[in-house]
């Protein structure tokens, strides 16, 4: 346990001399994933419950077929699917992209988080009061304003329950990206299990860090969901 | 030819995919309906314990789970062997990923079965303990079908996640259906194309269960009219 941690501790946290390993990596591609995944499903979410056939059907297919399939698939599929494509080699800006693993993950992550975040929302903006909306017509709101104004902000906040389960769930999902040569924790772990043969330590110090994360995610979201969700607690005597 | 004659292996990649998940399902039940036991149990110390096993499996992810057990499995039923002075007994991959894969998901059905069992109403329990049936009878014959109602739903996704998480043993060498296409697609140069079929066959298996699950619903609701707005 002791060899581990001097040797590997630094490259558990955050570099390995070289480059960020480690938690700091695990961190960005959560980060990164989950912002561009918030950023589109949003727009997706609106879409998905449109009446419109035609707007929210394309947006049914792609929630259907990234929830369906496993993201370590997903994965493979852009990371050493795409690659081997002579399309996407023989394209400039394609290649350079899908040439490093780090890209090709987060492309996975961010289609395969927004999938999963589309149908939270869309199923929080399906559940809003119809009062309010009525309301909202009432006073003559338009479209935009409706959303804007009424939907979406108690829309996200009743969904923050269920988008802290995927936020946590992407944290572990994250794993996979060593696979694509992404140096994350387990990354690290599995270097420090090859140098040291001692499987129990490297992948429980992983582990043991893995654990931490999620409980400062879960501590951060419970306090979100006290402030943004007070006025859905329920009256005490 | 079919598949360029890789039919075959991704058939028997399939099958084994199927194979470990229905035996990790079977596993995770019956450790999640002996964990739920704990988590309700009046004993101080068995519920430390099942809470402790849910909320760290639960807190830590599965493919490190799966890599920290499979590795230590072995390792451990060694030391146990060479305590006992038996013969080494070699794990397969097979068993160890069902048992890894089964602990795992274990704790959370053991959370789903927890939430189900308190949606029974308490006078069903105490109908039963007036009739004169035994705590056995009572669980069978009142608890169990009642919970699987309120579990279904939990059940069906917690199968969903896991069905996608096998995907995951290839990792630990086994070869499933992603292993399967990952060979096929280098030695056949169309990595691309297997790598569609391997998210094909998930695919098809996530259908295929979703509708098997919708029924399964329909027979455990038998009774129970759906609010009409």
């Amino acid at each position: 346990m002791n060899d581990i941690i001097q040797q590997f501790w630094q490259a558990f946290l955050w570099s390995d001399g070289y480059h960020f390993t480690g938690v700091a990596i695990t961190l960005w591609l959560l980060v990164v994933s989950i912002g561009f995944g918030f950023v589109m499903s949003v727009p997706l979410a609106i879409a998905r419950v449109s009446r419109n056939k035609f707007v929210s059907w394309p947006v049914w297919v792609y929630t259907y077929v990234f929830r369906g399939t496993p993201l370590y698939v997903q994965l493979l599929l852009f990371y050493s699917g795409l690659y081997s494509l002579d399309v996407v080699r023989n394209h400039e800006l394609l290649n350079v992209f899908f040439r490093d693993g780090m890209n090709c993950t987060l492309l996975s992550f961010a289609l395969n988080t927004g999938a999963y975040t589309t149908e939270i929302f869309a199923g929080a903006i399906k559940a809003t009061p119809h009062g309010e909306i009525e309301a909202a017509r009432a006073y003559g709101m338009s479209r935009f304003t409706l959303y804007r104004c009424v939907i979406l902000p108690s829309a996200l906040r009743r969904a923050l329950p269920a988008y802290s389960n995927e936020v946590i769930l992407m944290l572990h999902a994250t794993t996979v990206a060593f696979t694509a040569t992404v140096p994350d924790i387990l990354k690290v772990a599995r270097d420090a299990n090859s140098a040291t043969y001692d499987s129990f330590n490297a992948f429980g110090l992983a582990a043991l860090l893995y654990l931490c994360i999620t409980f400062v995610l879960v501590a951060l979201f419970r306090r979100a969901e006290r402030r943004l969700l007070v006025h859905l607690r329920p009256i005490q005597a | 030819m079919f598949l360029d004659g890789y039919g075959q292996q991704i058939l028997a990649g399939t099958r084994l995919t199927i194979e470990l998940s229905v035996l990790s399902l079977l596993v995770a039940f019956v450790i999640g309906l002996v964990g739920a036991g704990g988590k309700i149990s009046r004993n101080y110390l068995i519920k430390a314990l099942a809470t402790l096993y849910t909320t760290l499996i639960r807190g830590v992810p599965d493919l490190v789970l799966l890599l920290l057990i499979f590795y230590s499995l072995q390792i451990g039923l060694n030391h146990v062997t060479d305590a006992l002075h038996m013969d080494q007994i070699d794990l397969d991959p097979m068993t160890s990923g069902v048992l890894t894969l089964g602990f795992i998901y274990g704790a959370y059905f053991t959370e789903t079965f927890r939430g189900a069992f308190l949606s029974v109403p308490k006078g069903q329990i105490e109908a039963g303990t007036a009739y004169g049936l035994s705590h056995w009878q009572i669980f069978w014959r009142i608890q169990f079908p009642q919970m699987m109602r309120y579990a279904l739903p939990g059940i069906a996704n917690n199968w969903q996640v896991m069905l996608k998480a096998t995907a995951l043993v290839s990792i630990i060498g086994l070869v499933d259906v992603v292993q399967v296409s990952i060979d096929a697609g280098k030695s056949s140069y169309r990595v691309f194309f297997f790598t569609l079929v391997a998210a094909g066959v998930y695919l098809m298996l996530t259908t295929v269960s979703q509708f098997i699950l919708n029924g399964l619903e329909k027979h455990y609701s038998m009774g129970v009219r759906e609010a009409e707005l």
